[in-house]
């Protein structure tokens, strides 16, 4: 609280990005956790709340008559542009937020204060809703070839390792110690992925200290006891995931990659990943092409080409795809590496974990994934996300990289995961939203020490609550997309890698698709399910109605009976068969109508953005499904629009296309 | 002309087919006047089965005595025939080039092609002026059907009847006629019952250096404006076009002359330019170097996105003038055939819920397209492979379509029809076995006698057996004004036609069955449940009845 200056301004505006004419005058408030801009319009009174850890950079801009600018941008692609009238005003709440943007404890963060008012024993069981030791048991481990070590108890080996190791049986603890010793922060090599099919495995590590000539006689039998857990193949691959020439530059630091000469039968592979400062920069680049104001279809092409973010997203991919390939189909193992591990290590492990199997295609198995290949391997989630104020070098998109290859797969095979793109989006918002414990600090140790389990609550049980809006109506347990290993014999091109506008430009909504399929299905499969139920249920009557008349007697014995049954099946009727039901309650239905445009945008933005961070989560589930997609099921209730539409700003439409 | 003089061999054994995702096949190669098929001569076995008009162009290669043909195809697929013997294939590549660029219609196949179906409703005579005119004139008095250009002798590109408004008769017509190009004169395109303002479209006003005017024509024009309110007239050209128009007697609409309206300029490219983006884009999306920054660049450097976007900003706008500033409008380019179609048609896609269904596109395309006077026999006479490059060669109808596509992919529920139905309506204005798309006007159509020598595209389309397939599951009446974004992250290749033999669609085609069914399963559902609810309800009145005495 002492980080605020001003907990309030008035007659602040609100300007809207896509038409700069309009903007929204209200007032702005600043909290200990959000950033709150409530309009004056007394109908609507409409509500903007964004949490201090979104906010990625907040810019003064130079006074004018109007007054004084200020630009937030967020995390999650939103962006804020507030006019504060007096300069003293705005320089105060840039000070503020500056500070309080950058907590510099983790007891400042947002999760420790959340309460969604759960009970003790609820929070507990949310902890326990994704179990990794479930998930090796479920890849089929222990078996004869792998085991559980307990080399890194207390973290005594590698700090940013978990506790709980697969390793080859044949790996003793001297093999593993010693190979450690051999590596970047004793990241040494480690089970992600268990192909049950074949015995092959996915391991990741970390560099090896090779330098120029090094060599460690532990490091090499502990690949040779990876190839040997594998009796199917007489080698492993060794990927390095960087380029060759970052990976030889490291040798000069001592450290490197293994030379084939040393280790017995591995074929070592560079596949070239940028680092995360290239990475980074790429994300800028593409960030300030979205931001363009109307832009010519040159202008966003080129800067989409100029970022390089699909070519990076496309390297990440072919990287899962070489792996997933080599276990599924040649029967090897493959170890994989990059620096330290725990980037593009992270991002290639899991899309070929992802790639091989269709439980990581589902809800809970996409949880389990992120919780084994990210959370549980000590991906440094708090650096790279900038929970805490730190150094920004250390920021890089790499899990957004990932999700995003997740999405790129979704659109080539849209039947082959049970979650939607929605399930992404809200997942890529909580990491760096800081409201649940999941993703806080960089390694298990930091979690454990910092008690996060006990004061904090899960994002998984949160998702998991609210499944019901994550399910993509496409995915049947048993359609030939949701089995086995997904298809790599087609290599991606690269025309089947697009602009994800669903991400980068979420909070315009004018810039989406206005009719969302995937919502429409889910109301139809709803429909259908409540049409399951009346169905049995008719027959059931009907089946005694007829029995009762074949008596007929006892009919006249029970009078009042059929009558309370017809109201029982008129009531049930409305509500399974006039689709119009689906939207009767949504008020909101102008959402959809030709408005969209421009002015309805920022109404849905600001109604999104004060559900995505409201404090209270049921609110936040269906950050993005709402209004506007319900409304789409049946537009009958279009009687209304018109007059909706006819008094909308003229300008503001006008300009879109006449600047465009 | 007999085509077997065009035929030097008629039949090649031992030839093998490759195609885009089937393994390739060997079998007997025959030509036919209209056809190029290859047999396997196995069940089960798909042919290759394709018209000479679709052919765009053909390239040979030898090596030793096999000969390769590539046949490119104006929907832009690619298929390889390897051909045993030298001789032969030189004569069959001969031939293929004679037979695909006929240049007598008369020739092509819709005159010789012999339905096997039966016409249920012959589509020559659905979508009649007659008719279209009256679902307007329930809603005003103000426009009248007027004859004047029955021999098609005031205006050689225009249909016999057009609409124009009442209170202008026939004389003045003919008069503002020989002020527009091409006698072009402004007739009404689209009304729009909710405010009562219209589109008209026209020809370039001929004012020529000297600033002629046509009394009449602003006559004309004005008669549409309610009192005391002004409109707005769209050219397609830029300023600078326009203005360079003067120099060969064209022009446009001076303020002077015009005072109720107000002139707005959007460039939208014609002729050789469009052609030239398609021939680039298709060369992109072909170009299979797996280098993601050289496709994009490629992608770019096409302009196909810049055009669609032009486009489409151009159709909001004149939407947006009828609809939200409540005023009329007038559109024209040069000629009035082809960017002030896309306009015009685009425009009532998007206000006009009755041309997002099947039956109202079809009469959009007839009234809008066909009739308008878009003379397909020139634009789509090659496509994207043929290096003529004549300059009335333009795949205007193609982005239009495409422009479609991407309304239809912001609003995926307000559509009737699907992706499948668009694609079709591509691949039969460039070939055909029926006539709709020969000829370059109505003129031409009647001349060649077309209703009585060739089938009609809708008397196939409109059997319920083809309609199926073109409908669009998620479709639900939609009764709203749709206003789709314009932005460079709204617009997407159209995968559909462009990556369409570069990619598997397998499973794009899988989900596309699911959502079929889940869709169809839930009706059945709600069939199933109707029936029984009603046999309740019999039975249980008659409960009543039995019980009430």
């Amino acid at each position: 609280m002492e980080h605020i200056r001003t907990p309030k301004v008035e007659n602040v505006r609100l300007v809207d990005r896509i038409s700069s004419k309009k903007a929204a005058l209200g007032t702005l408030y600043l909290t200990a956790t959000h950033v709150i801009f409530v309009e004056n319009a007394t109908d609507t009174r409409k509500e903007t709340w964004i949490l201090h850890s979104q906010i990625s950079t907040i810019e003064k801009q130079a006074t004018t008559a109007t007054g004084c600018p200020l630009l937030i941008r967020c995390k999650n692609f939103q962006l804020l542009q507030l006019i504060i009238p007096q300069e003293r005003d705005c320089h105060d709440v840039y000070i503020s937020l500056i500070r309080l943007t950058r907590p510099v404890k983790y007891e400042e963060l947002y999760c420790f204060s959340f309460n969604p008012k759960l009970d003790k024993e609820e929070r507990e069981q949310g902890w326990m809703l994704i179990d990794l030791s479930e998930e090796y048991k479920r890849m089929g481990l222990p078996n004869n070839y792998w085991q559980l070590s307990d080399v890194n108890r207390d973290y005594r080996v590698c700090d940013s390792y978990p506790t709980e190791l697969y390793v080859p049986k044949s790996a003793t603890a001297h093999i593993i110690v010693g190979s450690s010793k051999f590596r970047s922060r004793r990241r040494f090599p480690a089970l992600s992925y268990y192909y049950k099919d074949n015995h092959a495995s996915i391991c990741r590590s970390s560099q090896p200290l090779s330098g120029f000539s090094a060599r460690c006689l532990e490091d090499e039998q502990m690949l040779q006891a990876i190839r040997k857990a594998n009796p199917g193949s007489d080698f492993i691959y060794v990927v390095d995931t960087r380029p060759k020439l970052n990976a030889m530059a490291n040798r000069a630091a001592g450290k490197g990659y293994e030379n084939e000469d040393n280790y017995s039968n591995i074929k070592f592979q560079f596949i070239g990943i940028e680092n995360i400062h290239v990475m980074r920069n790429s994300l800028q680049k593409m960030l300030e092409v979205c931001e363009l104001k109307s832009p010519s279809m040159s202008d966003f092409l080129w800067g989409l080409e100029n970022s390089g973010w699909l070519r990076h997203i496309k390297a990440i991919m072919d990287a899962g795809l070489f792996i997933a390939k080599a276990v599924s189909e040649e029967g090897a193992s493959v170890l994989v590496h990059c620096s330290d591990g725990w980037d593009r290590t992270a991002q290639v492990c899991s899309v070929a974990s992802l790639l091989l199997d269709p439980h990581y295609r589902t809800l809970q198995g996409f949880m389990v994934l992120i919780e084994k290949d990210w959370i549980s391997f000590g991906h440094k989630f708090n650096h790279r996300y900038g929970n805490l104020d730190g150094d920004p070098k250390e920021i890089s998109p790499v899990i957004d990289q990932f999700i995003e290859c997740v999405w790129q797969l979704m659109e080539q095979f849209p039947c082959a995961f049970e979650f939607n793109e929605r399930f992404l989006i809200h997942i890529q918002h909580h990491i760096y939203s800081c409201q649940f414990g999941n993703f806080l600090c960089n390694s298990q140790k930091e979690r454990r020490e910092l008690k996060i389990q006990e004061r904090t609550y899960s994002l998984w049980a949160h998702l998991w609550k609210n499944r019901a809006d994550y399910l993509n109506p496409l995915f049947r347990a048993d359609h030939s997309q949701t089995r086995g290993t997904l298809p790599l014999s087609t290599t991606p091109c690269n025309f089947m890698y697009k602009f994800w506008s669903g991400m980068y430009n979420r909070f315009e909504k004018g810039l989406q698709p206005r009719q969302s399929v995937t919502d429409y299905l889910m109301a139809v499969k709803e429909e259908t399910q409540q049409l399951e139920e009346e169905l049995e249920a008719l027959e059931e009557r009907l089946e005694k109605i007829q029995k009762v008349q074949l008596n007929h007697s006892k009919v006249k014995s029970k009078p009042s009976e059929p009558s309370k049954h017809s109201g029982f099946s008129t009531s049930d009727n409305s509500a399974a068969n006039t689709p119009q039901d689906y939207c009767g309650n949504i008020k909101s239905f102008p959402s959809r109508s030709p408005s969209q445009g421009d002015e309805d945008s920022a109404l849905i933005l600001t109604q999104d953005n004060l559900k995505s961070s409201d404090p209270d989560l049921s609110a936040n589930s269906d950050q993005e499904s709402g209004v506007e997609d319900l409304s789409c099921r049946s537009p009958s209730g279009g009687e209304c629009a018109p007059s909706e539409d006819s008094g909308k700003d003229r300008d503001s439409d006008e300009a879109v296309f006449l600047t465009a | 002309m007999e085509f077997a003089e065009l035929i030097k061999t008629p039949r090649v054994d031992n030839v093998v087919l490759h195609r885009p995702f089937y393994p390739a096949v060997e079998g007997t190669l025959c030509l036919t006047g209209h056809h190029l098929i290859l047999s396997s001569r196995q069940d089960n076995t798909e042919e290759l089965w394709l018209l000479h008009s679709n052919i765009d162009a053909i390239d040979k290669r030898f090596v030793g005595p096999l000969g390769t043909i590539i046949v490119k195809c104006k929907d832009f697929r690619i298929i390889q025939l390897d051909i045993p013997g030298m001789e032969e294939c030189l004569n069959i590549a001969s031939s293929i080039e004679a037979l695909s660029t006929l240049d007598s219609i008369t020739l092509m196949y819709p005159f010789f092609y012999r339905p096997m179906f039966e016409v249920i409703e012959d589509g020559w005579h659905s979508f009649l002026p007659e008719q279209e005119f009256e679902l307007y004139s329930s809603a005003t008095s103000e426009w009248r059907l007027s004859y004047v250009n029955k021999e098609f002798a005031v205006c050689p590109s225009y249909p016999p009847i057009v609409i124009v408004p009442k209170s202008i008769d026939d004389e003045a017509l003919r008069k503002v006629a020989t002020f527009r190009h091409g006698g072009r004169f402004p007739i009404l395109s689209y009304y729009h019952k909710k405010n009562g303002m219209v589109i008209m479209r026209s020809g370039q006003p001929l004012t020529g250096t000297n600033g002629r005017r046509c009394k009449e024509d602003e006559k004309l024009i004005n008669a549409t404006l309610r009192a005391g309110k002004r409109g707005y007239i769209i050219d397609t050209r830029s300023l600078n076009v326009a203005q360079q128009a003067r120099a060969k007697g064209g022009g446009f609409e001076q303020e002077a002359h015009y005072p109720q309206w107000r002139r707005i300029h959007k460039s939208i490219e014609r002729y050789h330019i469009l052609q030239e983006s398609l021939i680039k884009l298709v060369e992109a999306c072909n170009d299979q170097t797996h280098n993601m920054d050289r496709w994009l660049s490629k992608l770019e450097s096409s302009n196909w996105l810049t055009h669609i976007k032009e486009i489409l900003t151009t159709a909001c706008l004149a939407a947006q003038c009828i609809d939200r500033e409540g005023a009329s409008i007038l559109i024209h380019g040069t000629e009035g055939t082809d960017s002030t179609l896309q306009v015009t048609s685009l425009a009532q896609i998007i206000l006009e819920p009755r041309s997002r269904t099947i039956r109202g596109f079809e009469a959009l395309i007839e009234r809008e397209w066909l009739q308008a006077g878009h003379p397909f026999q020139q634009r789509c006479a090659q496509s994207a492979y043929c290096n003529s490059k004549q300059k009335w060669e333009s795949p205007v109808f193609l982005l239009f379509l495409d422009c479609v596509w991407q309304i239809l992919r912001q609003f995926p529920c307000s559509f009737e029809f699907n992706e499948n139905f668009l694609i079709m309506l591509f691949e039969h204005s460039y070939a055909s076995q029926f006539g709709t798309f020969l000829g370059n006007n109505e003129s031409e159509r009647c001349k060649l006698k077309l209703q009585q020598k060739t089938m009609s595209l809708w008397s196939w389309v409109n059997r319920p057996s083809e309609l199926s397939k073109f409908t669009n599951p998620l479709f639900e009446a939609n009764n709203l004004v749709i206003w789709p974004s314009v932005a460079p992250q709204s617009l997407q290749l159209w995968e559909g036609i462009f990556l369409r033999w570069n990619r598997s669609s397998k499973y794009l085609d899988e989900a596309y069955e699911e959502m079929v069914n889940i869709i169809d399963y839930n009706k059945e559902l709600q069939a199933k449940v109707n029936i029984l609810r009603r046999q309740l309800a019999e039975l249980e009145t008659e409960d009543g009845i039995q019980e009430s005495p």
